[in-house]
Formats: structure tokens, C-alpha cells, sequence
């Protein structure tokens, strides 16, 4: 395959599947199939463009051949590379476990067209080297999320949708004025050059004013401090898979943007943002986890530690250092796994206890301790327990805060740490630990339902375990990412004078 | 004229603020098409308004100099496409609302959040079985 076709595979590959789903609408097994088909080869191709991109190779095509300033650039770094294949993996996994529980009235109001749409927004925002398709992806993703949402149209999921409908269309709106002011200084819209550029403005209170403005529309969409009231609002109306994959990648996609502008086009002039990264991050740690300390359901807890967790994300940004900046990609890669696989878990704790709140589960250690067994693996790790993947993550970005010596920092994310834990052993405690309260009815699968929701839940705590006992190639990655995130003459180099077009 | 056509987007702007501020869920939407629309105004002052000769070329020719800048207007057709788009499914869930709560008020919109009334009640592992139900 050549190589420009490679790069916009991860586009083309989601667009044919959601395409080719709406068209066996009324044929749910097929588009299964085709849907499985489409994650699984997504994933292959994120491997190999990883495989091309780890030496530090920076893979760039222009779309219709246009010149790099002129036309859209599609450009794919070792960061780039990273979330693709995380990307895959988790489209592959979800993908398997929707075929689980719940299928056929999922299939029936059109998951797979609007899954592989959602991915198709995903992949572009990681792929894309030009703010303005940026936008596009954005919403691409955002209408996407919406369909997902409200996939049953139960009466809470409407209501959870209106929440997050107008929460996101205000945040991308803010997106799209900040793009006017940027084009209005510069009059352009490609990254490498508005990284050329940028620093160079006479002006740089209006600099800090759309670099701001950006951060309030990025910030958004990452669900931090003091913006994420919408996520713990809606995301548990959503049935299990969907929440997985939105858990997993659409807060992820935010993070990735603010790493990406404020690296790439906005580094030129630190000192004022750190601090503001510092107070954000540590607030979105703190109250991302009190909030998870406070609920009673599965889906609520686990919603706020997605807040929690994108407080480490941010702390590589607080600092800017290249330990610290590794440390929030190990973290990510980290997180995205555990997360996902914990939304996964709950789903299967729903289908053995028939319930998502505490008070009603209980004595599942007793009748699946199988389950209690996969639920600690990500459990643990998210608190940070050595060896698993959450430690080294942890361990990365608090050794970079004390090398930086912002101690406040690092006494907040291990403090926070410690009430992850709180809140992991409360659901241990009380849905596995504790004796039933209600006696509940056996199970009943149907044919193939109970493979389709463990094996990834296994394959998942797998890939935990291999990042927590075989750290070294992960953080050795994570580094190199960071190191080329920092270069930010590579990546300008790389992109306008890059020949790649695709006519 | 730039002067003038900046006041109008801050008008704008300001309206759908006041709009957003409102619990009345159609108004909601009014205020974000409101702000659309402002920003769209302000991707076309950000390409320099003046010139008025359209940016088109016939064979041979090169772009006159005092052309109209076209990126701007590709822009904003591509912002109001997507911004109708948005529009519509949050009218359809706005319609939606109103036909099984009966209500647009964003103050007595609240099943996502009353969902089971053991959930809100602290977890105890002596719980009654007949409160479980």
C-alpha cells in the first residue's frame, strides 16, 4: 500500500463502514459483520502507521494536492500514531462487546452507522494538521455522540441528551469564534504555519485572548474544571457500550487538542499559561474525585473519575517539561484502556446484579467471583496500584512535578490517588463483598452473549497487566512522543515542505 | 464599515447570551443559532471586508489583485451547513422533551437525575429487605 493511502486510511476505513451499515439497515447481522471487519482492520492500519512513525518519522499528505499552507494537511506523529491505534484497539474491543446484551434493540435504532461515524470524528481530530477541519471533525464526532446518546430514547436518556446537546453546542461555537480571531490575525489555518507565525505577532494580549478562547472550547470538550457539570449529567443515561466508547475517546479527543495547540502554536510564549494549567489541573483532579466519593451508582462514580483522571492528563501541560509531557501520554494510553474496560465491567455487574446502584447489588464474589477477579485488575490500576498500568502512569507525572518542584502538584495527585482507591473499594465492597440485599433471579444468556461481553473485558485486563509488567516499549514511545511534540521546527520542517499529495 | 459590521456582532453575540441565559429550552436554541450567525459575522470581517470583485478566474487569467478573499465565505458555508445540521437534532430533542415530559423548562427537566430512589440513600450492607423491594 503506499504510503499517502495509509495516512488517510483511518479516515476511509470508518467512512466505508458507517456508509455501507446505513446500507444494510434492515439487515442488523450484516452490519455487524462489516462493522467488526471495519474496527478490526482500523486497528491494523493504526499499528502499521505506528510502525512507520516510531522512529520519529513525521507521515504528512495534502489533500487535492494543494500546497501545505493552502490546502488541508493531514499529518500523523508518534502522538498521532499513539491515539489511532488506541483508537482501533478500543473500536475493536467495544465493537465486540455491543454484540453482548442489549443487541438487538441497539441494532435496530442504528448503533453501527453512528459508531462508525463517531470513530470517523475521532480519527479525523487526531489526523488532521489544519484547525479549521479540526472543527469539522468536532462535530462530525459531535453529531455522532448525539444519535448514540439517545439510542433507546428512554425518557432520562432525552433528558440527559438535552444536557449534553447544549453544553456541546456552546463549547464548539466558542471553537469556531476563536478560529475567526486566529484566521482574522494570521490569515491562516494550518498548524505548522500558524506555529511559524504565531509567535512572531506584534500583538500578544489578543494572542492570549484566542489562546484562552481555545482553552474554554477544548476544555469543554475535555470535561475539566470548571466545565465538565455535562458529563456527569448525561453520560450515564447511555447504554453500557456506548458510554464505554465515549469514556474511552470523546473526553480523550479534547486532551489530545489541548496537548496539540498548546504545544505546537501556543509555546512560544509560556510563563502565564503553566499557572493556569496548575490551578485547572489540580481542580479537576480534586473535584473530579470528591464527586465520585459522594454517588451511590456505578455509572455515576465511574463518570466523575473520568473527570479525575483528565486532571493527570493536564499535568503534563502545567509543566511542559519532556518527562511530564510522556508521563500525560503514558497516562492517556493508560487511562483509556482501564476506563473503557471498567464501563464494561459495569455492564457485566448490571447484567449478574440487576442494578447499577450499590445499595441494591451484593454477594457477587460469591456467585461470580470470576467477575470480582476482572473488576480489580482496572480497579487497582486506576488508583495506582504497582504493578499495573495506572502506577507507571502516576509514578511518570508525579516524579516530573517534584523534578519541577511544584509540589502542590504532586501532593494533590497523590492524595487523589488515595481517594480513587476510596472509591474503588466502595464498589468492591458493596456489589461484591456485601450479602445480597434482594435475592436475584440466575442469569439467563443468550447463544454467544456471554463470550461477546468477557472477552474483551479479558483482552482489556490483559493489555493492563502487559502495560504494568512491560512498561519499557510504552514509556520508551511515550518519551519519544513527547521529545517530537517539543520539537516544534521537525513538525513545521516536515509539513510545508512536505510533497505528499494526494491529488 | 469594519467598525460598524464589529458593533453588529457584538449585538448579536450579546442577544444570544441573553437568550442562553433563559430556562425556556426554544429559546436556548434560538440564542445558539443567534450565535452562529454572530460568528459567522465575524469569519467575514476576519477575511477583510472591502474589495467586492468576486474571486473568480477564467482560463489563463491570474486572480486580480483587489479580489475578494474567498476563503472566509467557503467557511462559513461549511459552519452554517454544520450548524443546521445541529440545529435540527436539538429541535428534534427539544420535540421529543416536550412530547413525553410535557414541558421545555429546564428547571423541571430532571430524569437523568431522579432515576432510582436507592441510589441517592447511602449504601448499607444492613439493608431491610422489604425498603430494597
Amino acid at each position: 500500500m503506499s504510503p499517502q493511502l495509509l495516512i488517510v486510511s483511518p479516515l476511509l476505513v470508518p467512512l466505508f463502514a458507517a456508509a455501507v451499515c446505513a446500507l444494510f439497515w434492515r439487515r442488523p447481522a450484516v452490519q455487524s459483520w462489516i462493522s467488526l471487519a471495519a474496527s478490526g482492520t482500523l486497528l491494523g492500519v493504526a499499528l502499521s502507521l505506528l510502525l512507520q512513525t516510531a522512529d520519529g518519522t513525521i507521515l504528512v499528505a495534502q489533500m487535492g494536492g494543494w500546497p501545505a499552507p493552502f490546502g488541508i494537511s493531514l499529518v500523523i506523529d508518534i502522538f498521532a500514531a499513539i491515539m489511532l491505534a488506541i483508537t482501533g484497539l478500543m473500536a475493536l474491543a467495544v465493537g465486540i462487546y455491543a454484540l453482548g446484551p442489549g443487541r438487538p434493540g441497539r441494532d435496530r435504532a442504528g448503533f453501527h452507522p453512528l459508531y462508525h461515524s463517531l470513530l470517523l470524528g475521532v480519527c479525523g481530530s487526531f489526523v488532521t494538521g489544519d484547525l479549521f477541519n479540526l472543527y469539522v471533525w468536532f462535530e462530525v464526532m459531535l453529531i455522532a455522540s448525539f444519535g448514540l446518546l439517545v439510542l433507546d430514547r428512554s425518557r432520562e436518556q432525552i433528558d440527559g441528551g438535552i444536557r449534553y446537546v447544549m453544553l456541546n453546542l456552546i463549547g464548539t461555537t466558542l471553537f469556531l469564534a476563536s478560529i475567526a480571531l486566529l484566521y482574522g490575525m494570521t490569515g491562516t489555518l494550518n498548524m505548522a504555519d500558524l506555529a511559524r507565525v504565531v509567535p512572531g505577532l506584534e500583538n500578544r494580549g489578543a494572542v492570549m485572548a484566542v489562546a484562552l478562547l481555545l482553552l474554554v472550547a477544548f476544555g469543554a470538550k475535555a470535561a475539566v474544571f470548571p466545565l465538565f457539570n455535562w458529563l456527569p449529567a448525561s453520560y450515564h443515561t447511555a447504554s453500557m457500550p456506548v458510554v464505554a466508547i465515549f469514556a474511552a475517546l470523546l473526553t480523550k479527543v479534547g486532551v489530545y487538542a489541548i496537548l496539540r495547540v498548546y504545544t505546537l502554536i501556543f509555546s512560544g510564549d509560556t510563563g502565564w499559561l503553566e499557572p493556569i494549567f496548575t490551578v485547572i489541573a489540580i481542580g479537576t483532579m480534586v473535584i473530579g474525585v470528591l464527586g465520585a466519593a459522594a454517588h451511590y451508582d456505578v455509572r455515576k462514580i465511574l463518570s466523575f473519575h473520568i473527570i479525575s483522571q483528565i486532571g493527570y492528563m493536564l499535568i503534563g501541560l502545567a509543566l511542559m517539561t519532556p518527562l511530564a509531557i510522556a508521563g500525560s501520554i503514558l497516562y492517556i494510553v493508560h487511562h483509556i484502556v482501564v476506563k473503557a474496560n471498567l464501563f464494561l465491567l459495569a455492564g457485566a455487574i448490571r447484567q449478574h446484579g440487576g442494578s447499577y446502584a450499590l445499595a441494591r447489588l451484593g454477594g457477587l464474589w460469591r456467585t461470580v467471583p470470576l467477575l470480582g477477579l476482572l473488576f480489580l485488575i482496572p480497579a487497582l490500576s486506576l488508583a495506582g496500584i504497582p504493578p499495573l498500568s495506572g502506577f507507571w502512569g502516576k509514578l511518570a507525572v508525579i516524579q516530573a512535578s517534584l523534578a519541577a518542584q511544584a509540589w502542590i502538584l504532586a501532593g494533590a495527585a497523590l492524595v487523589v490517588g488515595l481517594l480513587t482507591l476510596y472509591s474503588m473499594i466502595k464498589i468492591w465492597n458493596e456489589a461484591f463483598w456485601k450479602a445480597e440485599p434482594v435475592p436475584h433471579p440466575p442469569v439467563r444468556w443468550a447463544r454467544g452473549e456471554r463470550v461477546a461481553m468477557y472477552l474483551p473485558i479479558v483482552a482489556l485486563a490483559a493489555i493492563t497487566l502487559t502495560i504494568g509488567l512491560y512498561t519499557e516499549p510504552f514509556a520508551r514511545l511515550s518519551i519519544d512522543a513527547a521529545h517530537q511534540l517539543l520539537d516544534r521546527d521537525a513538525y513545521i520542517a516536515a509539513v510545508l515542505t512536505s510533497q505528499g499529495a494526494i491529488p | 464599515m469594519e467598525t460598524l459590521l464589529a458593533l453588529a456582532i457584538g449585538v448579536v453575540v450579546a442577544t444570544s447570551v441573553y437568550l442562553f441565559l433563559s430556562r425556556d429550552l426554544p429559546r436556548m436554541l434560538l440564542g445558539f443559532v443567534l450565535l452562529g450567525n454572530g460568528v459567522n459575522l465575524a469569519i467575514l470581517l476576519a477575511g477583510r471586508i472591502g474589495p467586492m470583485t468576486p474571486a473568480l478566474i477564467t482560463d489563463g487569467e491570474t486572480l486580480a489583485a483587489h479580489a475578494a478573499n474567498p476563503l472566509p465565505q467557503a467557511l462559513i458555508l461549511t459552519a452554517i451547513v454544520i450548524g443546521f445540521g445541529l440545529t435540527a437534532f436539538a429541535l428534534m430533542l427539544a420535540l421529543q422533551a416536550w412530547r413525553r415530559f410535557g414541558t421545555l423548562d429546564a428547571e423541571s427537566l430532571d430524569a437523568a437525575e431522579s432515576i432510582d430512589p436507592a441510589v441517592l440513600a447511602p449504601a448499607s450492607s444492613a439493608l431491610p429487605r422489604e425498603d430494597a423491594r
